[in-house]
């Protein structure tokens, strides 16, 4: 384990990169950075070495060498409040977010804070969710002195202020009650069917009345937390809807639960008959369980996130010389504001001080930094790469360009109302059962009272649409976990069904259908010779910024040449010198320092904007060339756009200039179906146009700019190349590897609509079969024990069953 | 038939006292997180070492 080797060369013992920086190393173990290192050292100290051996190469990398300052604002007694869940005078409680979490080292690790910190008293991973619950001393350790011990052992906890986490405890919460209600619905069912079974095999004449009457009794005594405890939830959804005048199917069941409960009690207390009371918690129970199967959830994913959750909650002001830390709430026009390595800028802004280059990819989506000069405006959402720099705010956080967004009208309505399939058709349903109940009450009340209540009732019973409220659960959450086995995660089921209504498409362009792993490089200029390219190539190799990255990848070479006077200027460029023959590499800047001569010469081959993103390379002082960079569209892009024009209508929204357009149009058709140069509220405003013409739109898109049209879109899905990674708010999240399944998997929600409408029609059938039995008066307890759960049974089998075959069939299992 | 009502007596404590255990456990959460225990019951149990404890009672 101990100095690994790889073919490329030695792996950093603590993260597993590659050593690339050298010499770094602590006895017999080489680490690729300070960072790791640093880490290894803390954990040595504090023998909790094992961490290295549960998982090889299990660290994560500290990239921050300044938390210190960066969590200043943990102090503030008012964010620490909203942070914390519970303190008393001793301890505290409180829960991290860290997306570093990932193998079972980290479990370990993380459950052994007390070793680090005496002041933590214990602390619990969940390793699904993300999540670590620390309990510590008040006297011992603050907040911050946590947080900075995480961020040191390289899991930062991601601290946001946004109502996620109030949400997600309310999320678990209902979880709990759903899963104690199943059990004891189903503790219940299980005694009711054991103290039913003599009246089930006839054998009632055989035991002595007493022995029928206690039975019954016992029955009545289970049925009641079912009726009053279990099935609350469908009484009181009921009771809303009818209060917002709205019949849902959960009115219906409630109608008919309440039937068969008074029917029951009727029978017992005044013949000593059985009842119902076996159906009436089968029932209950299996309605649960759907509720269940209905209600899978992908913790570790959040489809909630607004620009709160991924801005940070404070930033450093410089005021009258002093640095201090304030919320980014409180940040006013004309403050001058700190933005150090790795930081996001909160507010447009001008630059001040320093060489700005700003990574877009969770805004728009664009992998390449920008480079900003002194003067120029810097968005908000960017994330700084380089030495700190310093800028001045012109508008506040929640005015500038990417979160006014958010003002939106889109953004305020959280409900969508769309009315699930089920509840329009429930409302139908339930007027026609109760006429039909009504009228054959009435004509029975003429020659028998007794009789009339029976056949009031027993039309209730039958007609509880139990099949009706079982078919969707179980359809939906099915198919949910299908797309889930295909790296398609919904927020909830409901997304199936506006899915499958889905009639015309909408694509962001840069992220989504481009590739934005790998780009490709071009080399423009002067003919490069073999041993030049490898000059490169060795001078990139140690690098780390992405561009370098990219020539690194695109440079087919296994010679490698030695390097001396190696040199990196940030966001600038980097040199060195191989064979006595100095090599530049970078912006058009840093390359010609000292060349002025030649540049008038290139000007007349590189137009405008070639300036901005190509890197130029210069050897012995003399111009070569540049490398640029295309987005890539991913692959197979071809086959899935024409593929999808014959059934929707395609369009394509874009931020970035028209440049592309002639190669997009082939897929799009028309010219107006290509929007380019959009700023994010014109692309939520285009998915309102297309729904004012009555479409039913799906956007899919993948950064921040991308938001609001995600949010306003009859469906958002967002794409992401790391499930970890940020993503704005959606209705799903694709892994960018099954990007090409996407008409699959609308045609396959389409099919689950389907197989739904088919049982709905299967349930009706039993349903009829049912009342006809009851209009002849033959409608036993023993009858309903037997039609009853074999119809929701049936319906259950019919569903999950279809679903899967039609799945395979498809190739989706 | 008075035999078949004291089973059915003690049945029903012994059900009830299950019924009792899965409410407790659903209360303490032992539902909510079904991944993390599996991983952290196989973690094996550290060896005090004498440095460690001779360091305890120092503190103390």
């Amino acid at each position: 384990m101990i100095n690994l080797k790889d073919k490329s060369g030695i792996i950093c013992f603590h993260c597993g990169d590659k050593c690339r920086n050298g010499n770094i190393s602590s006895g017999e173990k080489h680490f690729c950075c300070t960072g790791c290192k640093t880490i290894y050292e803390i954990l040595y100290d504090n023998e909790l070495c094992n961490y290295y051996k549960i998982d090889e190469k299990a660290g994560v990398k500290n990239t921050d060498t300044e938390a210190d300052k960066k969590f200043e604002f943990l102090d503030d007694m008012e964010i620490q409040n909203k942070i914390i869940e519970f303190r008393d005078i001793n301890i505290s409680s409180v829960t991290f977010q860290i997306p570093g979490i990932h193998c079972t080292s980290c479990i370990w690790l993380l459950e052994k804070l007390y070793k680090l910190d005496n002041g933590i008293v214990s602390s619990n991973v969940d390793f699904l969710k993300k999540s670590v619950s620390v309990i510590f001393k008040n006297s011992e350790v603050t907040l911050k002195e946590i947080v900075i011990l995480l961020s040191s052992i390289g899991y930062e906890p991601l601290i946001n202020l946004d109502k996620s986490n109030a949400k997600r405890k309310l999320n678990s919460s209902i979880h709990r009650k759903l899963i104690l209600k199943i059990g004891i619905a189903g503790f219940c069912l299980g005694n009711i069917m054991l103290l039913s079974f003599p009246e089930y095999l006839g054998l009632d004449s055989l035991a002595d009345g007493n022995l029928k009457f206690i039975f019954n009794y016992l029955n009545i005594l289970f049925s009641l937390p079912v009726i009053f405890y279990c099935s609350s939830d469908y009484f009181k959804s009921a009771w809303t809807g009818l209060k917002n005048k709205l019949i849902n199917i959960d009115f219906p069941i409630s109608l008919g639960l309440t039937a068969l409960f008074l029917r029951s009690i009727y029978e017992i207390i005044f013949f000593n008959n059985a009842g119902f009371i076996d159906s009436l918690a089968g029932l209950v129970f299996l309605l649960l369980l759907g509720k269940l199967f209905q209600s899978k959830t992908y913790e570790s994913l959040n489809f909630e996130r607004d620009f709160k959750s991924y801005f940070p909650v404070s930033v450093t002001v410089k005021k009258n010389g002093i640095q201090m830390s304030i919320p980014v709430t409180k940040l006013e026009i004309g403050d001058r504001i700190i933005i150090r390595n790795t930081e996001i800028i909160p507010a447009d802004a001008i630059l001040f001080n320093g060489a700005g280059n700003i990574d877009y990819s969770f805004v728009t989506g664009e992998s390449i930094p920008e480079v900003k000069v002194m003067g120029e405006i810097i968005y908000a959402g960017g994330r700084h790469f380089g030495t700190s720099i310093e800028l001045e705010v012109i508008r506040k956080v929640s005015q500038s360009y990417l979160t006014q967004l958010w003002n939106d009208s889109a953004f305020k309505n959280n409900d969508s109302n769309i009315q699930p399939l089920v509840n329009k058709i429930s409302k139908y349903f339930t007027f026609a059962i109760l006429i039909i109940a009504f009228s054959s009450a009435l004509y029975w009340l003429r020659t028998d009272v007794n009789l009339a209540l029976n056949a009031f009732t027993t039309v209730l019973i039958i007609a509880c649409p139990c099949a009706l409220a079982l078919t969707t659960p179980f359809a939906l959450g099915n198919t949910m976990r299908i797309f889930g086995r295909n790296k398609f995660y919904l927020k909830n089921s409901f997304v199936i069904e506006s899915l499958a209504k889905t009639d015309s498409i909408v694509f962001d362009k840069t992220g989504t259908i481009t590739n934005s792993k790998n780009m490709d490089v071009k080399f423009t200029g002067s003919k490069l010779k073999l041993c030049e390219y490898g000059m490169v190539k060795s001078l990139v190799k140690n690098s780390s910024h992405p561009l370098s990255r990219q020539i690194y990848n695109s440079i087919k070479m296994n010679e490698l040449y030695d390097i001396k006077n190696y040199n990196e200027s940030i966001s600038e460029g980097i040199s060195c010198t191989i064979d006595n023959k100095k090599i530049k590499l970078g912006t058009i800047r840093f390359v010609l320092e000292g060349l002025e001569k030649s540049l008038c010469e290139l000007k007349k081959e590189i137009t405008g904007s070639a300036f901005k993103t190509n890197v130029f390379l210069s050897i012995n002082e003399s111009i070569k060339g540049y490398f640029s960079f295309n987005n890539n569209y991913r692959e197979g892009l071809d086959e899935l756009l024409n593929d999808l024009n014959e059934d929707y209508e395609l369009s394509l929204i874009s931020g970035d200039n028209n440049s592309e357009k002639l190669n997009l149009i082939k897929y799009f058709g028309n010219e107006e179906n290509l929007k380019f140069a959009q700023t994010p509220s014109d692309k939520l405003n285009y998915i309102k146009s297309l729904q004012r013409k009555n479409k039913k739109v799906l956007m899919i898109g993948d950064g921040l700019n991308d938001a609001g049209a995600l949010k306003q879109s009859n469906t958002g899905i967002s794409v992401s190349e790391n499930l970890t990674n940020f993503s704005p708010a959606c209705d799903a999240i694709i892994d960018a590897g099954s990007f090409l399944n996407i008409k699959k998997f609308i045609k396959f929600s389409q099919t689950t609509m389907n197989i739904i409408k088919l049982s709905f029609a299967i349930s009706f059938l039993y349903n009829i079969i049912g009342l006809y039995l009851a209009a002849q008066g033959t409608f036993s307890p023993l009858i309903a024990a037997i039609l009853m759960p074999f119809n929701s049974i049936s319906i259950i089998l019919f569903v999950t069953g279809a679903t899967n075959i039609l799945a395979k069939r498809r190739k989706l299992l | 038939m008075t035999a078949m009502i004291v089973l059915i007596a003690v049945s029903l404590i012994v059900a009830i006292g299950f019924l009792i255990a899965f409410i407790w456990s659903v209360k303490s959460g032992q539902y909510e997180d079904k991944y993390t225990p599996s991983v952290r019951i196989l973690f094996d149990d550290e060896k005090i070492n004498k440095k460690e404890i001779k360091r305890q009672k120092i503190k103390k």
